[in-house]
């Protein structure tokens, strides 16, 4: 094509319109990176938003836990994530830096608690077996404390109880751990409630202290005068009623457990205050009959020995425990001469104190008032005695009871523990009546005796030798007289025999007495007849005639 | 006549976009309709610079959340974990499978990178009307929109995840909010791709000759 015809066609092109001209605008399309720019912007802002608090957790290892995987969990619900595992500074642990997310800033107080599950079997539970497929993750408790914090030691295993869990803790103290461990159970009325949260060895070695969690509502039966015992293992107790096996569960039996009651017939039914601490019980009798935890440590003085008097021994009231038997010492002076015995017991007072009339448990404990009541009975005349439980063991028990003859005496309150007066008596007694009854049999002439007895004895000997002879004599006396006595047996047997009513002689008699009789009937008729005809005497008897 | 080729912006003549109808120009006049279909007439793309800096900025403003933010976060029974595009190559490469992480590296982090640096250039040497090698830009201009959608690349991978993986408690996976600032970056540059007009790399050396 040349230039012409391209001229010509494109002269021949029609013209563009022409409109008019629009107001110019800012074009629509600067929209797009204003929204961009407040998209972008509220991504960042949310991100920062989002961000939650940062804490760090020290472990004593990091098993199990990866930097970026790890999860924090609370319900199992993830509410952070691991971002830096870390040697502590002193590398006796690890330091875990975690964040959590933004709604997590109110749970970080400071007794918040962190601890990582992994699989576990104790306590008859087995607890993270979810683990095993999904790895470790940090599970989370929320305190309840205000007090903000951020960082935190970690535990090493998972809490028994979370705060979360409605109930109370209770203290007990007891002598041995028995089987319990953490995650024991705790029963009432054989229906588990509760677990052993936590024990430990007291500081100074004696005992061990239980910390117990019992769940709501069972925390109201635990009121303030409870009996905790430790229900591990069986009790078999053999009475008159045959044999009793008594125990919780096997579950019991196996990882041990605790249970408790409240005192049978109390009237004290207020439940106990929060960490309220409890004696734990070797027994449920045990737990039952121990029911003062006040007690005041006395010391008495013997001076005879204590053979049959052991630590455990009651101390008794007229036959009522008051107290018990700690522990026995022996004292020996420099000089050898004097030798006394102290008997450290255990008084509960609120018992000996009950028993005086119209005063209950409510009078006032305060230890002015206790001392002025002590003194009050002292000086009425309360001594300490050992007395013989048993005569045929030998089991001694300290007595106290009211002596009003006694010498005056007072507690020593100065010593420690105080020094309670004692008389001596009750099996002494006995014993120094025995020994004087012994010595009095000792001072006897009893030889003397002996030789008098001898010397009538032999007189008697003699007595009994003519006796003997003259018993001798009679023998030969005797056969003549024993014939006589035949003779006159026989005599005396055949008069018998013809006195009696079926003899001959007898019946002949007799018959002879009836002919006697009729014949004198006979006479009777033939006078009548003759009355009657007299001259038939002459004439002789009448035909028809009667 | 010299040699060089007449572009229709000399010759005075505009061609309609909608019916083709090529109809003649006067200088002096903007706002020109197609004498046949009525559509308006462009001689260049209206605003084309402009256009592609608000789409280069929108660009640019999104694509640090898109690789900041986590774009997958994946719960299964082995944990749950959320991955950045950056966090995912780490991962690749470090469990061994470096040609899989050259290619995400690549299709999610240097193109879009490279195509915002490149459209970027190429919007500011055509407002500076330079001179230099249009060939060169143009190839350029062709590159970045060629390879604009394939960048799409992550997005695709997370969408068919998020829609096949939903075992419950397995496994589950969801799209962050990384996914929708990157999808925002992919289609803000291919926008701004579109929206520029190639043929004002060549109007500067129309003028001068």
């Amino acid at each position: 094509m040349t230039k012409q015809t391209a001229d010509a066609n494109i002269d021949h092109l029609p013209e563009a319109r022409v409109e008019r001209k629009r107001g110019r605008t800012v074009p629509a399309v600067w929209l797009i990176p204003i929204i961009a720019a407040l998209v972008g912007g509220w991504l960042v802002v949310k991100g920062i938003l989002e961000k939650g608090p940062t804490i760090t957790v020290t472990f004593k290892n990091a098993e199990a836990l990866e930097a970026g995987k790890t999860k924090i969990t609370y319900k199992n619900v993830d509410v952070g994530e691991v971002k830096s595992i870390k040697l502590s500074p002193d590398r006796e642990g690890i330091v875990v830096t975690a964040e959590l997310v933004k709604d997590a800033a109110s749970y970080l107080v400071a007794d918040t608690r962190f601890w990582v599950v992994r699989p576990r079997i104790a306590g008859g539970q087995v607890s993270g077996l979810g683990t095993l497929f999904s790895g470790a993750y940090i599970g989370m408790d929320i305190g309840k404390s205000a007090t903000e914090q951020r960082e935190f030691v970690g535990l090493e295993v998972a809490p028994i109880v979370t705060a979360d869990v409605p109930g109370r803790h209770f203290v007990l103290h007891a002598e041995t751990s028995g089987a319990l461990q953490i995650g024991s159970p705790v029963y009432f009325r054989q229906e588990a409630v509760g677990t052993v949260v936590a024990h430990e060895l007291n500081k100074d070695g004696r005992g061990v202290t239980f910390n117990v969690f019992i769940n709501a509502p069972y925390d109201r039966y635990v009121t303030s005068d409870a009996r905790f015992w430790n229900s591990s293992g069986i009790d078999v107790s053999l009475d008159a009623g045959g044999i009793k096996v008594d125990t919780q569960s096997i579950a019991a039996i196996l990882i041990g457990g605790i249970a408790f009651e409240s005192l049978q017939g109390s009237t004290n039914q207020a439940p106990a205050s929060e960490d309220q601490e409890f004696f734990l019980a070797n027994t449920r009798a045990e737990a039952m009959k121990r029911q003062d935890v006040m007690s005041r440590p006395f010391v008495l003085h013997f001076a005879k020995s204590l053979r049959g008097l052991s630590v455990g021994a009651p101390v008794e009231f007229r036959g009522i425990v008051v107290g018990e038997v700690k522990s026995l010492n022996v004292e020996i002076d420099d000089s050898f001469t004097s030798i006394r015995f102290p008997v450290y017991v255990d008084i509960y007072p609120r018992r000996l104190l009950n028993l005086v009339r119209g005063e209950g448990p409510t009078m006032a404990m305060d230890e002015a008032s206790l001392r002025t009541r002590w003194n009050g009975m002292v000086a009425k005349g309360l001594r300490g005695q050992l007395q013989a439980g048993n005569l045929l063991t030998g089991q001694l028990y300290i007595g106290v009871d009211f002596f009003p003859d006694v010498p005056a005496a007072h507690i020593d309150w100065a010593n420690t523990p105080p020094d309670f007066p004692t008389i001596s008596g009750g099996f002494e007694e006995f014993e120094g009546t025995l020994s004087s009854i012994v010595k009095k049999i000792d001072s006897m002439p009893l030889n003397d005796i002996a030789a008098d007895v001898r010397h009538n004895l032999k007189a008697l000997n003699r007595t009994l030798d003519s006796a003997d002879r003259f018993i001798r004599g009679m023998d030969q006396v005797s056969p003549t007289a024993k014939s006589a006595l035949d003779e006159a047996r026989k005599t005396l047997k055949l008069a018998e025999r013809t006195l009696s009513t079926d003899s001959p002689v007898q019946y002949e008699l007799q018959e002879t007495l009836r002919e006697l009789g009729k014949t004198a009937q006979s006479l009777r008729l033939l006078t009548d007849y003759l009355e009657r005809h007299p001259e038939s005497v002459i004439r002789g008897k009448k035909d028809g005639d009667r | 006549m010299n040699q060089r080729p007449m572009t229709a912006r000399q010759l005075g003549l505009c061609a309609c976009h909608t019916c083709g109808l090529l109809s003649k120009w006067e200088r002096g006049h903007v706002d020109l309709t197609c004498p046949r279909c009525r559509s308006h007439l462009h001689l260049r793309k209206p605003d084309s610079i402009a256009r592609t800096w608000a789409f280069l900025i929108a660009s640019y403003l999104l694509f640090l959340p898109a690789n900041l933010l986590p774009i997958m976060h994946t719960n299964s029974l082995f944990g749950a974990q959320s991955d950045t595009i950056m966090s995912g190559i780490v991962y690749l490469w470090v469990s061994g499978s470096w040609h899989l992480a050259l290619v995400v590296f690549i299709a999610s982090i240097l193109v879009p990178s490279a195509k915002l640096l490149a459209l970027t250039f190429l919007a500011v040497s055509v407002q500076k009307r330079s001179q230099w090698d249009p060939i060169q830009r143009t190839n350029m201009y062709r590159i970045v929109e060629l390879v604009g959608r394939w960048s799409m690349l992550d997005i695709f991978v997370v969408s068919v995840l998020v829609a096949l993986v939903q075992l419950q408690s397995l496994a589950t996976i969801r799209a962050g909010h990384g996914a929708v600032a990157f999808g925002a970056v992919v289609v803000l540059t291919m926008f701004a791709a579109m929206e520029f007009d190639p043929r004002l790399i060549w109007d500067p050396q129309d003028d001068a000759s």
